[in-house]
């Protein structure tokens, strides 16, 4: 068996330069076009810091990309046996260099993540789900919206206007929402996407979601969590307003509503409804 | 061909068959297979398309018309003949006016959601209870409800009482047994498939009241195809 004596070139400088080349051309263009365009979009603060998280993050991540896709394309085109007696390379020795800059390359880039987003998951919650006490709490007022769920629809109650309950969910425009989701019944999950919030739907559970809107706009509410044959049935349509818009809204439903106000149980966090005669 | 790339593809084949086998039992649950759909006479007011839908809800299909599950709660829709239907299935013209009547059978259940106890959805979201108009009634009392989410539509179904006589014990029913009239309007609005269902948790012995009949189309919930 015999061994490669010729000369190599000095691969690495090549797949090096290749790299910052390419990185230097593939990075901005993500950052720029691509990481701006990812969802949910700019309907929220909570979907707007979404879009700047994911642009932050694949754009660090496009250069770590490029060096995977530059060593395979150089290795797949450099050392490829292209007839002649098959032998073998040359032997592999070890580089503790490399080995050190790769470990703390990558624990740089993986300590700088988890700091940046627990600092970003800090700002407002990032739309998530707190449960009963939330830690990231954006400052000023905030209208309380409770989100009911049940197989297979969701309702809607304004505490603040003497404990509305609605099947529609509207917001006003450039107003901080403090929701309250919870469940009737089995899980469920409250998913506006375009919004940027998602919140678990427990029974028994208040589980508290901020949302900071912007202008007007409608939106899809989905639910997010299997919850039985019908689940992917369980959706509807939102809508962002203006304040006065919201305002006239609120009054129209308070009148539609009225005759079953009476029978609305007191607001409150959860709900465990009285046991049904067939449902226990 | 080796032995290792034989197993493999016994193994894929077998994965696709039994792919195939929980898409199309899926398929069944979740389209009109298990429930043929009944395509309701249109009438014609002023050019206007108008139907009159008449169902029943009774408290067990009977073993003529479900043999499977005799038990289980159920819809029926009458047709032109006057025949009650096991079909929830509704096929309804695009934007026209549906005078909807429901014969009750079945006693309360009650609402989870007290809020389903307002009528909503219909017009003057009034429904007519054995002849007088109703703006509520008590969720405890509600033996059933006909709701259409994509419409907002929601109709809680007065029960039979308890102590009522004469009450049908499978269907179909006739109307010589105890029941409750219920009618209200609505209206279809584009082409589309809309899901209906009852928000009543009235499944005995299902998980949350949600299982079984109110999960299997042919039942307690069903679409309304409307062309």
């Amino acid at each position: 068996m015999s061994t490669v004596t010729a000369t190599e070139p000095n691969h690495a400088k090549r797949v090096i330069v290749a790299w910052v080349v390419l990185s230097a051309i593939a990075t901005p263009l993500v950052a720029l076009f691509a990481g701006p365009a990812f969802p949910p979009g700019n309907a929220s603060a909570q979907g707007a810091q979404q879009v700047s998280d994911n642009t932050w993050m694949v754009a660090v991540l496009t250069p770590i990309i490029c060096l995977l896709v530059v060593f395979f394309a150089y290795a797949l085109t450099q050392f490829r046996h292209t007839g002649g007696e098959l032998v073998d390379g040359p032997p592999l020795r070890n580089d503790n260099r490399i080995q050190v800059l790769w470990l703390v390359a990558s624990a740089v880039v993986v300590l700088f993540f988890a700091g940046f987003g627990t600092y970003e998951l800090l700002q407002n919650g990032s739309g998530g789900g707190q449960g009963p006490s939330p830690i990231a709490v954006p400052g000023g007022t905030k209208l309380p919206v409770q989100v009911i769920a049940q197989q297979w629809e969701f309702t809607y109650r304004y505490p603040t206007y003497g404990g509305l309950e609605t099947s529609e969910l509207f917001l006003p425009a450039d107003t901080t929402i403090e929701f309250h989701v919870t469940s009737l019944d089995a899980i469920h999950s409250f998913w506006a996407f375009e919004l940027g919030i998602k919140a678990d739907a427990n029974p028994g559970v208040d589980n508290v979601a901020f949302l900071e809107t912007k202008g007007p706009r409608t939106f899809h509410i989905h639910c997010a969590e299997l919850c039985g044959l019908w689940h992917g049935y369980m959706f509807s349509t939102g809508h962002i307003v203006p304040e006065s818009q919201f305002t006239a809204w609120v009054k129209q439903q308070q009148q539609n509503f009225a005759p079953v106000a009476k029978y609305l149980p007191p607001y409150a966090k959860t709900y465990y409804p009285d046991p049904q005669r067939r449902a226990g | 061909m080796g032995p290792t790339v034989s197993k493999l593809l016994v193994v894929l084949a077998a994965a696709a068959a039994a792919g195939v086998l929980i898409g199309l039992y899926v398929s069944k649950l979740t389209t009109d297979a298990g429930s043929p759909s009944y395509t309701l006479p249109v009438r014609s007011v002023a050019g206007h398309p108008v139907v009159d839908l008449t169902v029943e809800t009774v408290a067990a299909v009977g073993p003529s018309l479900s043999p499977g599950h005799p038990d289980w709660v159920s819809y029926l829709v009458r047709d032109t003949q006057g025949k009650w239907r096991r079909s929830t299935v509704w096929r309804l013209p695009a934007n026209a006016t549906v005078h909807m009547t429901i014969y009750n059978f079945d006693g309360a259940s009650g609402l989870r959601n007290p809020l389903y106890a307002r009528p909503q959805g219909v017009d003057g979201n009034i429904m007519i209870v054995d002849g007088k108009p109703l703006k509520v009634m008590p969720p405890d009392d509600a033996s059933h409800t006909f709701a259409v989410a994509q419409y907002g539509l929601v109709v809680p179904i007065a029960p039979v009482p308890d102590a009522a006589k004469n009450p049908c014990d499978y269907a179909p029913c006739a109307l010589t047994s105890a029941h409750r009239t219920i009618q209200f309007t609505f209206h279809t609005g584009a082409k589309g498939h809309y899901r209906w269902q009852c928000l009543v948790p009235c499944a005995a012995g299902w998980l949350y009241g949600f299982g079984g009949p109110m999960q299997t189309i042919g039942y307690m919930d069903g679409f309304l195809d409307v062309v």
